[in-house]
């Protein structure tokens, strides 16, 4: 039985420590709005925020994230810019690879608040969208930002 | 493809929920809205017909038949019954609707989301459906107040009196509604009145999805459900020597070992167990029927298809005496190799078969084949087959296919259970029914005043319609393999080389290899552009003449695509000059009643050969744009599925099957290889066109044309990998 801090709230799985963290946030905790898509990292749709910081939840273990803080997509604020700015840039096509992007983009400007194009790039290249709905992804970080900016946040 | 709505009762069900029969059948002078009975409970709510109902708390729920895949087609449809019903936008939910004979599409004869045809094969029923709906909450109102019909409007989810100063929403006059007879016909709304269809409307299920509450095919979760994997053969044709069926058993969790069509299936009370279950059993596999096939092989063995003999699918005039007396002969050979669909969510299905039910819960692209498979499987007919379509991860034409389908439905029945199939990554690539590899040969002349005159056109491909529906193939003949070059027999749509060459000759000849292919946005409109739209750009240069003027007056015919080509031309400044070690290339297709052209700007970098895509300038001419703002998104992913395939995708295969396995070794485009991309829409053509697919086939010629505009040199093959393009410029 593991003990995880999800979204503010603690669950208990039954689990084993070497159980693959995105598998049990969604087959065990029913919190399905973090994706599988590749498995090694290499596309971002099973980004979470552990604390704080965008991280691949399939090549983590539920036993190495005890005790720390977990978000999901779930988790984030409805209010967040970033989910605010995906719904009125209409950034999200198919949307399976979108709450893996959207937490790869409020972690990004948690920590850099107005990155440059670099920046952005630098995050955003390690995520995949295969829609292609690029070009409002990065109109959406553009608004999400000034967003941001005006609310003070 | 082609199927006529004439005569033909399409709609016609038995709505159980309601109690209410409607049949609705599309005669040559409309729709026809049959109130075949009602009961008590019809009276909760207004159901005129399958696609929309309004309830007594003023909320108007739309039912679509048509898959979403992020193409739009929810929104864009519920926007078509909002504005014909007469509601506020903002009184409508949408929800999937059923399988169901009623949301067969017109324009395909079943209930399939392909073709780029959802949209434009549903506006017109959707309205009158709608447009019946509204008259009927019109008359109960009149009745209501007693005045004449003609007397009342509705508008913004109200009917209207305005002599008497009365009104009712929607809401309260559904029940009187409810009980009057669904008028035979009733008068559409002209296009100066409409509200939302042809204004940019945000897409109803973008909320959910950015919330991550959105259920897609892999998120299905059902009391009791079971997980299955497959071991599958790692080459084609590959059949299974030994299993340890024992070890697989001995795993915890694992509860049976089922062999499948497609593989070997071990089936567990959690993932976790079916995958370590797969593991312990196993199997060893034969070598498969071609073990020497690898990229070189399907290659080699493409180009020497191309000198077989084909059958012959098209012929104008004489291409073979125009080219013996042409002042200036062209003959090229182009590839184009496989690509992987690669969706963002792998292949799944989950299914149950019950006692006296079959229920499937599919991301599937075609509900009519998912269900009569399932049906055939489960032994259950039709009607108790119940196909639940989800949300899903892109489709691009993948989940057309039902063999996930298949893979839980029988999963299911065997163990009793109902049964979620996972397929991984790795699967989702190595088992994908890929974009048909193409090879193709044409030997283009010119007169003495560098008009074209000739064209002898040999391609080779792997068949899509094997898969499908072989019986279409004719002589020899797959006219979706060769989608973009010829029509389809009675195609309202033109698929055929558009240039008026007088004498053109057009042979096919179906690719044997293995590899399994069926359609991928576009279907070969993609490759089959590539092809010709980089061939008339060979042509041009070698009657001297520049691209765009070169192409149009071979066009006189085809307003759509001269249309296109003149506003992508003009604003993308086409003729400017650009700096050195950067080029412009120009190209046009029409597919699915869509004109699209696309001018492209690329840097290429001598030295390490890497091409870079600065910016794309597309002219769409689709007629109406129901929402010109998703018209702009479907467009630019189209642009973006085609860049990558343009620059990076290519499937690797080795030892008889499929080498590539994830998006390490199977590359596609990232935002850093994203140009800037301009949409323009232009309105000329009278019909509704599709939206989804057009976008992909002008793309990838224009890159190739650029970068030969770039360098001075021909690549006749994609990807424009650095490899490729070193190796192209030390040739030169």
């Amino acid at each position: 039985m593991i003990s995880l801090n999800v979204n503010g709230k603690i669950y208990k799985a039954n689990v084993p420590e070497d159980a693959s963290l995105l598998w049990v946030l969604r087959d065990h905790l029913k919190l399905t709005g973090t994706k599988y898509s590749c498995g090694i990292g290499e596309c971002g749709a099973c980004t979470v925020h552990v604390d704080g910081k965008a991280e691949r939840s399939c090549g983590m273990t539920a036993g190495e994230v005890k005790g720390k803080k977990i978000t999901t997509i779930e988790g984030l604020p409805e209010n967040n810019p970033v989910k605010r700015a995906w719904i009125k840039e209409q950034v999200v096509q198919c949307g399976y690879c979108q709450p893996g992007i959207i937490m790869q983009v409020a972690a990004l400007l948690s920590e850099t608040p107005t990155p440059s194009a670099d920046q952005i790039i630098g995050k955003m290249d390690d995520v995949i969208c295969r829609c292609g709905t690029y070009p409002r992804i990065k109109k959406g970080i553009k608004t999400a930002v000034q967003m941001a900016r005006k609310e003070g946040k | 493809m082609k199927t006529s709505i004439t005569r033909r009762t399409f709609l016609k069900g038995s709505l159980a929920a309601t109690g209410l029969t409607i049949a609705v059948s599309v005669s040559p002078f409309g729709t026809r809205l049959l109130n075949a009975s009602q009961s008590k409970d019809a009276l909760k709510r207004f159901k005129p017909n399958v696609w929309y109902e309004v309830s007594p708390n003023n909320v108007v729920t739309v039912f679509i038949g048509a898959s979403e895949m992020g193409q739009g087609t929810h929104t864009a449809l519920a926007t078509v019954i909002a504005d014909e019903l007469g509601t506020e936008w903002k009184q409508v939910r949408v929800k999937q609707g059923p399988a169901a004979k009623e949301f067969h599409n017109p324009l395909l004869g079943e209930q399939l989301t392909v073709a780029s045809a959802a949209v434009r094969g549903f506006y017109e029923l959707c309205r009158k459906a709608a447009a019946a709906g509204r008259a009927m909450l019109v008359k109960a109102a009149a009745a209501s107040w007693g005045v004449p019909e003609s007397e009342c409007e509705a508008i913004k989810g109200v009917v209207e009196h305005k002599k008497s100063s009365r009104k009712s929403t929607y809401g309260e006059l559904c029940l009187a509604a409810a009980k009057l007879e669904v008028p035979k016909e009733a008068p559409l709304k002209k296009e100066s009145e409409f509200r939302y269809i042809g204004k940019p409307t945000a897409r109803m299920d973008i909320p959910e999805k950015v919330k991550g509450a959105a259920v897609y095919g892999l998120d299905i979760s059902v009391p009791g459900m079971h997980y299955a994997v497959l071991a599958r053969p790692p080459a084609y044709g590959a059949k299974p020597v030994s299993k340890d069926e024992k070890a697989a058993m001995n795993v915890k969790g694992v509860i049976k070992v089922v062999e499948m069509p497609m593989g070997i299936a071990v089936c567990a009370k959690s993932l976790d167990a079916a995958w370590k279950g797969r593991k312990a059993l196993d199997v060893k596999w034969d070598k498969g029927v071609l073990p020497q096939l690898d990229n070189d092989f399907i290659e080699k063995t493409m180009m020497a298809e191309l000198d077989k003999p084909g059958s012959k699918a098209m012929e104008n005039g004489d291409a073979k005496k125009a080219l013996e007396g042409a002042a200036k002969k062209v003959k090229s050979t182009y590839f184009v190799p496989y690509v992987a669909h690669a969706l963002m969510e792998p292949i799944n299905c989950t299914a149950s078969v019950g006692k006296d039910r079959c229920d499937v819960w599919a991301p599937t692209q075609g509900q009519t084949g998912a269900q009569a498979l399932a049906s055939e499987i489960s032994g259950f007919p039709p009607d108790k087959v119940n196909i639940h379509t989800t949300y899903m991860g892109c489709g691009l034409g993948r989940r057309a296919a039902p063999d996930f389908v298949v893979e839980a439905v029988i999963a299911s029945k065997v163990t009793g259970k109902p049964v979620k199939v996972v397929w991984t990554r790795e699967e989702d690539i190595q088992y994908d029914l890929f974009r048909a590899a193409t090879c193709q040969r044409i030997e283009g002349g010119l007169d003495g005043q560098g008009q074209l005159i000739g064209w002898s056109h040999k391609a080779v491909a792997g068949s899509i319609f094997k898969l499908i529906n072989p019986k279409a193939i004719q002589n020899g003949v797959d006219i979706m393999s060769l989608w973009g070059l010829v029509d389809f027999p009675g195609s309202p749509d033109g698929n055929r080389i558009l240039y008026e060459i007088p004498n053109l000759y057009l042979e096919f000849l179906i690719s044997e290899l293995p590899v399994p292919v069926t359609a991928w946005r576009s279907v070969q409109n993609g490759p089959n552009a590539f092809v010709t739209e980089c061939f008339i750009d060979e042509m041009a240069h070698a009657a001297g003449k520049d691209p765009l003027e070169f192409r149009l007056p071979l066009l006189k015919e085809s307003k759509g695509a001269q249309r296109v080509l003149k506003v992508a031309a003009e604003k993308a400044g086409w003729g400017k000059p650009l700096p050195k070690g950067q080029g412009r290339g120009i190209a046009q297709h029409h597919c699915f009643g869509t004109d699209v052209a696309a001018v492209a700007e690329v840097s290429v970098n001598e030295k390490d050969g890497h091409v870079k895509v600065n910016r794309v300038v597309v002219a769409v001419d689709c007629g109406l744009a129901v929402n010109p703002l998703n018209v702009e998104g479907q467009i630019q992913g189209g642009v973006i599925n085609a860049l990558s395939t343009a620059l990076k995708e290519e499937v690797r295969f080795a030892n008889g099957g499929v080498k590539s396995a994830n998006f390490e070794d199977y590359g596609i485009l990232r935002m850093s290889e994203v140009p800037e991309i301009e949409v323009h829409l232009v309105k000329g053509n009278e019909k509704m066109g599709g939206i989804g697919e057009p976008g992909v086939p002008p793309t990838a010629p224009a890159v190739a044309n650029a970068f030969f505009n770039a360098t001075g040199v021909r690549i006749r093959r994609i990807p424009l990998t650095s490899n490729a393009v070193l190796e192209a410029l030390k040739k030169t």
